[in-house]
């Protein structure tokens, strides 16, 4: 039974889909609900896995294996691990959370709307479980049609410019990707008694043998394509745009999933195929990551639109994610992978804010607000509690996860100096210096034009909006204080995935000798 | 006995969670008080409890630990990998920390029933305070680095919610340019200052783990006990240890944020500014005394940091004419004494001399607040004079906190400060300049502190009465007071010298704490006893020269004030705008880091650069197709011209090739 259940949860929302599909226009309500409904039935599918998880065991779990196209030895297989079923629930939580959250924020064309949210969970969580690289490759693209349209239909003025910017920044990178998975699947071919395949296992010991140089070529192929979806710097531009364009819930489900593609796939593809390379590019990979941890947080500080500032921040957090991961190390690996976790809840949370404030006063300069806390005391108080998990303070989420990375970056051979963890390390003075300056601006001070912002007369949060908030909440202290819960479900898949690397490291595993960055 | 001690932290969380969550709703102002000072005073209760069990029980067994659960781990299995939890450490040191930050806490509690009566965010108010004594308790509890940097940030956090705690008010920045200062301003000020010291803490604490695989006391100082002075790695991380304590204990450099701190309510001034939140650098220095031991440059640079920031803020405090400015300045000059306490291998007085310090600092600090609670918010001393007949209680307290904080016994300041001069001078890592120092200090502090007190309460009044008309504070408010100032009388007695035939109780408690410490340090010195008399008669001296010059000055002779201040105008102009300090950092750094991030990192490699070259890529492409566009005019003669040229150009080639 449980061999279906990845199955099951990936394409239940196509269910309601298909209900949608049935329904008329005019009941919108009727439209929300089922949307709700369908996206809260699949966040219940997916905890069973919790039931069902061993975390103490390596390898994949949940296996459910099937040849899709018999000549080239492409298969449909999904499974997880720690890393993805964390992931695959941060999905499945955020998806019903960004509906709920923007209950009543779109009108037009609702129906599509709920339809293209739900066909881009199937495909966020395709992602997640697949263990074929061709499968994978699919669910990657068919990733980007959903939201494309979510920017360019429901978005803000711009919105076209920044759909078709986000379009092409992200398929330039993965066409990139589909010559590196071919590669594969032919160097695979070549290796004795092997043949053309795209599942990842196989790939995985095909490739021990790879040449460096190869190895190099093609990691740098992934690379390209990751990069750009984290965004690391300079690769980030798209990201702003996209954000601030993006309707609220899109903006939620980008920020807090579709954030973690290119972090996920580093973990997932670059380090078990190419371990070589990814250790001869640590260095490189890991200064870009702290050039984008200093350079989002000091774009973040002078923005003057609210969402642009937290879409910038994005850059900044998810800089410490790849240097966790180019650190090698447990901790690091740990860091990072629950910080995607962390990441997810806390900037997701942050846009709802945005995005319910936006829908009170249709405006999002911080220079149209002051004395909102006055005007709007609950809001207030969930801003600042989100606020502070976003700068890391000890005791919510996001401190366990920088703490992990910056601690694993330091002792991190791989990166064979702490110059990365200290310059990084000023990054939590400099997130402390936007958010608050931030929150200080659009929360403090008198109350304007008595009580009117941008004409509009603020109310303080419904039942509806604290419901979607409280989860984010109750996990952003839960993360915060016992980490465990969590960590738990990944240490497995941390230790061995880093152990791997290690040995390529120190030489246990010997590779083809050459090394092209090294070389004099 | 090992479920007391979580209990001293549960109260305080039960406060917070049963305000945050109902507060708003229960309507009843002196139950709220009387919940969020009863959680308090339970905890203060349990603390009292464990200490007194303390008291009969040998040696060894006054320092245990107690496991809540694990906090932080890789869970990867592996041994050389992070793990650390939630666990509380009972030692000396950290119960008496418990039973200032849980006593003092408590008089303060009850003291803000009375302050913060009538006050919209009434219930906000006690949530926050209760938050703050929770993470001060898991700052001093630790049994571990992290844990205490839990509540080592958690105490910057309450500080922010609660110097912002009138967010839509305005106060006065003091300098050049008054009144231009929001709450708001002030508490990011606080925690961004804090934080760039908290990433030196962050740093010591990765180089620990690096170098000891733990980040539990314990495990470390074990460790690094068996290492020889001038280890390099200890250096750097007792340096990295005390740029986070400059942070939090505001010191040279880092000390700017704590004079603007005072936007925040007068009980929080006492409590957090004063009392406990700012003296947690001395503390976690206390409690690393094998690591600091182990680090002689590090000890002089925190010698030499703690006198000059003693003497330098002192000057500040001279010419201020707020009153709680003059008491913040006081404030960071004190904590200038327990660094230099600290770097002179004097641990034991410095731990004296803070506990006197939150006893007469929180007096002098709520004492202050009483005066701003008669004359209805007016905090400048210009505009006082003549309060000691409206408020009796108030100022016969206030005055038992300025003659202790003066340093005349037998009043508790003068045995704290006399045993850290004494220690400055006579030690081995002291020296005479340090002393000189202190004791300079020490006359400004009795000037500054009686130039305060004779413009609040002598003289004759400033203000308008028609419109002012004090009136001494309620119960509630005075207790406290009261409570204080027998502390600040007594709270000495606990550590008189042996010189002056004391048993010096406190040192003596304190011993084990940092008896590995002073091993390393070679200690046992303890100078003539003949040179510390003269010393001793020496600074009560000029401390007593101070006062009558203040009050001679202030009293009498107004003019001698006046034609100071004219013939010196540009030294009083530089003190009065606090060396300009702000303004330098300001000018210096941040105003340059806000245009270079807006007009070079976001306007230009962003947006021109970067979106430049996306864009221009674009731009390419469609100028390109808009040429080849045009070839396609949809007209079949040109289609068949282009046939014919084309049919040409090949036949001429496979002619003529």
């Amino acid at each position: 039974m449980t061999e279906y259940l990845l199955t099951g949860i990936t394409f239940l929302p196509v269910a309601g889909i298909a209900a949608l599909l049935l329904m008329g226009n005019e009941n919108a309500r009727m439209i929300k609900v089922a949307g709700m409904v369908s996206a809260c039935a699949t966040f219940f599918l997916s905890l069973f896995l919790l039931a069902d998880f061993d975390s103490a065991a390596g390898g994949y779990q949940f296996v459910q294996s099937a040849l899709w196209i018999e000549g080239l030895n492409i298969g449909y297989v999904v499974g997880i691990d720690g890393m993805s079923l964390l992931l695959v629930l941060l999905t499945t939580f955020l998806t019903p959370i960004a509906l709920l959250g923007t209950w009543n924020s779109v009108s037009h064309r609702l129906k599509e709307y709920t339809m293209m949210v739900l066909l881009l969970e199937v495909g966020m969580t395709g992602v997640f479980v697949s263990l074929d690289l061709f499968l994978f490759y699919v669910f990657w693209e068919a990733m980007l049609i959903p939201m494309y349209f979510i920017i360019g239909i429901w978005g803000g003025q711009d919105r076209v410019y920044a759909a078709v910017k986000f379009f092409l920044f992200t398929l330039f990178g993965s066409l990139l990707m589909l010559v590196a998975i071919l590669a594969l699947g032919l160097y695979a071919a070549g290796v004795p008694e092997g043949s053309f395949t795209t599942d990842l296992r196989t790939l995985i010991d095909a490739a021990s043998g790879m040449p460096a140089a190869l190895q190099l070529w093609l990691f740098l192929a992934f690379a390209l394509s990751f990069a750009i979806k984290v965004p690391l710097f300079p690769l980030h531009t798209w990201l702003p745009d996209a954000h601030v364009q993006a309707p609220t819930a899109g903006s939620v489900i980008l920020a807090g999933v579709l954030l973690k593609m290119g972090t996920y796939g580093f973990i997932r593809f670059c380090l078990p195929l190419f371990p070589q390379a990814a250790l001869d590019t640590a260095p490189y990979l890991s200064a870009l990551a702290v050039v984008g941890i200093i350079y989002g947080a000091l774009v973040a500080m002078v923005q003057t639109d609210i969402k642009k500032l937290v879409a910038y921040s994005s850059v900044s957090h998810l800089g410490f994610v790849v240097l966790g991961i180019f650190s090698m190390t447990e901790e690091g690996m740990q860091g990072a992978i629950i910080q995607m976790i962390n990441h997810g809840l806390s900037t997701g949370a942050l846009f709802l804010l945005v995005g319910m404030i936006y829908d009170r006063a249709h405006t999002r300069l911080i220079a149209d607000f002051g004395g909102v806390a006055r005007v709007m005391p609950v809001f207030a108080s969930f801003f600042m509690i989100i606020t502070l998990s976003s700068i890391g303070l000890p005791g919510l989420n996001g401190f366990v996860g920088e703490f992990l990375i910056l601690l694993g970056s330091f002792k991190s051979a791989a990166l064979g100096s702490v110059v990365f963890t200290v310059i990084a390390s000023t990054g939590v003075v400099f997130a402390a210096v936007y958010m608050l300056w931030m929150f200080q601006r659009v929360m403090f001070g008198p109350v304007r034009d008595g009580g009117l912002y941008h004409g509009h007369q603020l109310k303080d949060l419904s039942v509806r909006e604290i419901a979607a908030l409280v989860p984010i909440v109750i996990l952003v202290v839960w993360i915060g204080l016992y980490p465990s819960t969590f960590l738990s479900m990944s240490g497995t898949f941390a230790r061995d995935a880093v152990k791997k690397i290690e040995e390529v490291r120190t030489g246990t595993i010997r590779t083809a000798n050459m090394n092209l960055l090294r070389r004099p | 006995m090992n479920i007391l001690v979580p209990l001293i932290v549960v109260f305080p969380v039960l406060g917070v969670l049963v305000l945050g969550f109902l507060g708003s709703r229960i309507k009843n102002e002196k139950l709220i008080g009387i919940f969020g000072s009863g959680m308090v005073g339970l905890s203060f209760v349990a603390s009292v409890w464990i200490f007194v069990s303390m008291l009969s029980w040998d040696e060894a067994s006054r320092r245990f630990t107690v496991e809540l659960f694990p906090w932080i781990s890789t869970f990867t299995s592996t041994s050389s990998s992070l793990s650390v939890s939630i666990a509380y450490q009972i030692d000396q040191l950290s119960i008496l920390m418990t039973l200032i930050v849980t006593g003092v806490g408590f008089l303060i509690h009850v003291y803000s029933i009375g302050y913060m009566h009538g006050d919209p965010g009434f219930w906000r108010f006690f949530t926050y305070m209760n938050l703050f004594i929770v993470a001060m308790l898991n700052l001093v509890l630790a049994d571990n680095f992290l844990l205490m940097f839990l509540g080592w940030e958690g105490v910057g956090l309450c500080s922010y919610l609660l110097i912002g705690f009138w967010y839509d008010r305005k106060f006065e920045t003091g300098g050049y340019k008054p009144g231009t200062g929001w709450a708001g301003d002030a508490a990011k000020k606080a925690f961004i200052v804090n934080r760039i010291g908290d990433v030196g803490f962050l740093l010591a604490m990765f180089l620990m783990f690096n170098r000891f695989g733990s980040l539990n006391f314990d495990t470390v100082f074990g460790a690094a006990s068996v290492l020889s002075p001038g280890n390099e790695t200890i250096l750097w991380i007792t340096m990295l240890l005390f740029l986070g304590a400059t942070g939090k204990s505001a010191q040279i450099p880092l000390y700017v944020w704590l004079p603007d701190a005072m936007a925040g309510p007068t009980p929080v001034s006492a409590l957090i500014h004063a009392a406990t939140m700012v003296t947690a650098g001395v503390y976690m220095v206390a409690r690393c005394s094998v690591l600091f031991a182990l680090a002689p440059a590090t000890m002089t640079t925190i010698a030499v940091i703690g006198a000059a920031t003693a003497v330098f803020a002192a000057t500040m405090g001279l010419v201020q004419n707020d009153i709680k400015k003059i008491l913040a300045y006081s404030t960071v000059s004190q904590l200038g004494y327990m660094f230099l306490a600290m770097g002179v291998a004097a641990f034991g007085a410095g731990v004296f001399h803070l506990m006197t310090h939150a006893f007469f600092k929180a007096l002098l600090f709520l004492g202050s607040g009483a005066v701003i609670h008669a004359m209805h918010d007016e905090q400048d001393v210009q505009k006082m004079g003549g309060l000691k007949s409206f408020l009796p209680v108030t100022y016969k307290t206030f005055l038992i906190g300025a003659i202790a904080i003066a340093g005349i016994p037998p009043l508790a300041g003068f045995f704290s400060k006399d045993e850290i001069l004494w220690k400055a001078f006579s030690s081995e890592y002291g020296s005479p300049f340090l002393w000189i120092f202190g004791v300079f200090g020490a006359f400004l502090t009795a000037f500054y502190v009686f130039r305060l007190v004779s413009l609040t309460f002598d003289g004759k009044p400033r203000f308008d009465s028609h419109k002012v008309h004090p009136h001494e504070a309620p119960r509630t408010m005075t207790v406290p007071l009261i409570i204080l100032a027998a502390l600040s009388t007594v709270g000495g007695f606990v550590g008189v010298p042996e010189s002056l035939f004391g048993g010096n109780a406190l040192e003596h408690w304190l011993e084990p704490v940092f008896r590995t410490a002073n091993a390393k340090l070679g200690l046992d010195h303890h100078g003539p006893v003949l040179v510390e008399y003269i010393l001793m008669a020496f600074s009560v001296g000029v401390a007593a020269a101070g006062i009558v010059f203040a009050r001679f000055v202030y009293l009498k002779r107004q003019d001698i004030a006046d034609s100071l201040q004219a013939r010196f105008s540009s030294l009083h102009k530089l003190l009065f705008n606090k060396y300009y300090v702000d303004e330098m950092y300001d000018g210096a750094i941040v105003r340059p880091t806000v245009r270079l991030s807006e007009h070079l990192l976001w306007k230009g490699i962003d947006i021109s650069i970067i979106d430049g070259l996306v864009n221009g890529a674009a731009k390419v492409v469609a100028w390109s197709a808009q040429g080849i566009r045009k070839w396609q005019t949809g007209v079949a003669q040109v289609y068949a011209t282009a046939f014919l040229a084309g049919i040409l150009l090949v036949l001429s080639w496979l002619i003529f090739k």
